[in-house]
């Protein structure tokens, strides 16, 4: 298969109508608007139904309604509006259905910035919904992987019947790199959708019994035995959808740990550090729920300090040390508000931080 | 070989085009690339710049802390970009609209009168493939064929009537 | 022997959790009743909202799902969006469409989205205990205006026909009164033309019930039909706001 050029944001719609998306809903906010204008030419023509939605509240309940009936749904939006779309994803893992969830994030509190951020961590990894539900979030660090992961979310999303995130940010959605696009599915017809979903809405003729989604239980003993339901599903999903890549770790006397546009950064900080003598090392989480606490066992006895990097006030801390579990020292290095730190702020500070627990 | 360029303007100069052309010639010969254009409000007729990186390996990172080659289509690009150029490296200027001099004499400078050239040929907003090939001239980061061949798919349909003008705009350097 | 009734299966055989005298029982029979006549049961897909109804899928014997609060006519045009060819329609009380939903069905409305919306108009908040709606009316009282709503506190109440007629797209609207035989048999043929509209694929369709609920009007259910003749047909004038040529 022969590579093509493209545009980050048009890479991953174009994943999404491969991966036999039937419905795209979305709301115009930067960085990502490149989505919804690419799905309203090219989703109609591979058979599926573009819907500009009124705001993001509509989005996502349009995405439940097309979702509940059996389609396979995607939608796009940047950190305002995910945290709109909040009520309905936790709904809409209450009522069990698959949508597949782009978050090309930005810098916040509030409106923020529109330049690349990771201030969504704690949002897209403990969600912003209500009750106990959880999201698999998965984050790539290129286009590519992007596209990958868009393709194989509509699965994970159909598998657990439930929402899949991808958190990617500004940089990502407005890069281009060369991308080879997975192979066109296809669009399941209405009337065949009962084969694999026997419990979508599609009508009574079309399958046995009457189907009704559904969030609504009122008994205690009712809802908890649900809730029990949800959670085999999540410790299933905990222990398949756990991924991350590491390097240099064996020797590694820095080990970082960043996601996404930061662990690009993070590798060339440690060719510059390799270049000055000193080992480093990078643990980059893929799936950031599940988080990759096994990848903490593979680092390597040289190791002095672990540096989450990050495009925040620390968000991923908490995780970071959880997987540590005090055996290294732990440090932050991070930049927020929209700024990307150079690889060589970054060589400085962690040489800084190494200093610091010599 | 890594080669990491930026290229800056104003909006409406083809000046991420020109990124565009040869980050997608280098990577149908075969080299790992990547674009990034600055975005945001800048995108409304202020700055336009983008970075884009050649390698014969995966790259690391999009961003770049220095430039083997910086091209600028305007003045303020000058004066703010100028100390982006790596030690040794290369820096064109677009001297139809640029009146300054570069004043760093570390690097290598060339200046190109990309406007007054594509006014010349008969249309002043050919001015980035006279860029272009100018650029594909000193460097020789791609191949000029691989090059023309970007320019025709670019130049195709509607747009087929601005084809010629464009080629010899990109050939104007190269043939000299 | 003749049979002279017979519950339609439009219904499924069990008792609704409406209280005494509510007209939910009557509008979900109506319309349970118009589909199996239509022999559309089979081929339909409902959405339920947050407020008393979000039990109707116990009772109403179609495929269907729930609701965020307010977002049904979202989420009907979503199913819309994957079911060209089903019928597709959205039951809401007041509290649901009129207030935080007011966004979702205007833009339902406004896309012209080849649903039908039928719309419980009891001028209160029934599932919550009796609170104040958009749609309550000047004087009535409500568990959060306890001597009465006034203009000053909260406006006047919201007529959604009036404010849906003015949508181009929305071409039938419609406002009916459950509050004796003859306005029931007005109202079926409401919903039966809605229905026959969203199947001719012309456009949005919208049916308003003036509804009866005693139980937090504190009226006994004969008072309480009374109550929806008398006070609420004055405010909110029953008839057709906007119908197709030819209907």
């Amino acid at each position: 298969m022969s590579k093509v050029l493209m545009k980050g944001n048009e890479a991953f719609a174009e994943a999404a109508i491969r991966a036999g998306c039937k419905c795209y809903f979305g709301y115009p906010i930067t960085p990502q608007n490149e989505i919804p204008e690419y799905m309203s030419h090219e989703l109609p023509k591979a058979g599926g139904a573009f819907l500009q939605a009124e705001s993001e509240l509509a989005a996502v309940n349009m995405a439940f309604g097309a979702a509940a009936s059996g389609g396979r749904v995607f939608i796009s939006t940047s950190s305002p509006g995910l945290a709109l779309m909040q009520e309905g994803l936790g709904f809409i893992c209450s009522a069990e259905c698959p949508v597949v969830v782009l978050n090309v994030s930005r810098g916040g509190p509030g409106v923020g910035g529109i330049q690349p951020g990771q201030a969504d961590y704690i949002q897209v990894t403990r969600g912003g919904y209500n009750g106990d539900a959880k999201i698999p979030v998965l984050a790539p660090a290129g286009i590519q992987e992007c596209v990958d992961l868009i393709y194989e979310a509509f699965d994970i999303a159909d598998k657990y019947r439930n929402p899949v995130l991808i958190f990617a940010d500004g940089m990502m959605g407005q890069m281009m790199e060369p991308v080879e696009l997975p192979p066109a599915r296809g669009i399941t017809p209405p009337e065949k959708i009962n084969e694999t979903k026997p419990w979508a809405i599609t009508g009574t003729a079309q399958h046995p019994g009457r189907n009704v989604v559904y969030s609504l239980r009122l008994e205690p003993d009712v809802l908890e035995k649900h809730v029990e339901h949800l959670f085999e599903k999540y410790d299933a999903a905990a222990k398949e959808l756990v991924r991350y890549k590491s390097m240099n770790l064996d020797e590694a006397e820095i080990v970082f740990v960043a996601f996404g546009t930061m662990s690009r950064l993070c590798a060339e900080a440690i060719e510059l550090l390799d270049a000055q003598g000193i080992k480093a090392g990078l643990i980059r989480p893929i799936s950031l729920w599940p988080y990759p606490d096994a990848a903490f066992d593979e680092i390597g006895p040289k190791c002095k300090v672990v540096i989450s990097t990050e495009l925040n006030m620390g968000q991923m801390l908490t995780d970071v040390k959880a997987a540590v579990a005090g055996r290294w020292p732990v440090g932050l290095i991070n930049r927020t508000g929209g700024i990307v730190p150079s690889s060589l702020e970054i060589v400085e500070r962690a040489k800084k931080l190494l200093e610091g627990v010599k | 070989m890594k080669q990491k360029m930026f290229f800056a303007g104003s909006g409406g100069q083809g000046t991420l085009a020109i990124g565009q052309m040869i980050a997608k010639a280098a990577m149908d010969e075969g080299k790992e690339v990547t674009w990034l254009p600055s975005y945001g409000p800048e995108m409304r007729g202020g700055t336009a710049n983008c970075t884009v990186v050649v390698s014969d390996k995966p790259i690391a990172c999009p961003l770049i802390n220095e430039a083997d080659l910086l091209v600028v289509m305007n003045l303020p690009s000058l004066l703010k970009f100028e100390s982006l150029v790596a030690p040794g490296g290369l820096l064109i200027i677009n001297s139809s609209l640029v009146p300054e001099k570069a004043k760093r004499d570390d690097i290598r400078v060339r200046y190109v009168p990309a406007n007054d050239d594509a006014m010349a040929l008969g249309n002043d907003k050919a001015a980035n493939m006279v860029m272009l090939g100018a650029i594909i001239r000193e460097t020789g980061i791609v191949e000029p064929d691989t090059v023309r061949e970007e320019i025709r798919h670019m130049f195709s349909g509607r747009k087929e009537k601005f084809l010629p003008m464009n080629l010899s705009a990109f050939d104007l350097y190269l043939n000299k | 022997m003749k049979s002279v009734f017979e519950i339609t299966k439009g219904m499924t055989p069990v008792d609704t959790s409406y209280c005494p005298g509510c007209s939910h029982g009557i509008a979900h029979r109506l319309i349970m009743e118009v589909l199996d006549e239509r022999g559309e049961l089979g081929n339909t897909i409902g959405v339920v909202p947050i407020g008393c109804s979000i039990n109707a899928h116990h009772f109403m014997n179609v495929d269907m799902c729930e609701s965020t609060h307010g977002r049904a006519p979202a989420i009907a045009s979503g199913i819309r969006r994957v079911h060209p060819d089903k019928v597709v329609f959205t039951y809401q009380g007041d509290g649901d469409l009129a207030s935080i939903g007011a966004g979702e069905i205007l833009h339902a409305a406004h896309r012209g989205e080849k649903f039908t919306t039928f719309f419980i108009n009891n001028a209160i908040y029934g599932m919550t205990g009796g609170q104040m709606a958009p749609t309550t009316l000047i004087g009535q009282r409500a568990t959060t205006c306890v001597d009465g709503r006034t203009v000053e506190q909260a406006g006047l109440p919201l007529k959604m026909c009036e404010i849906l007629a003015a949508v181009p797209c929305a071409v039938y609207v419609e406002r009916v009164m459950l509050n004796n035989p003859a306005n029931v048999r007005k109202a079926k043929k409401a919903v039966q033309t809605a229905l026959d509209i969203q199947k001719a694929g012309l456009g949005f369709t919208f049916v308003e019930f003036l509804s009866a609920c005693p139980t937090n009007w504190g009226l006994a259910p004969a008072d309480a039909l009374k109550w929806v003749e008398t006070e609420m047909a004055s405010y909110y004038p029953i008839g057709n706001f906007r119908k197709p040529e030819g209907y």
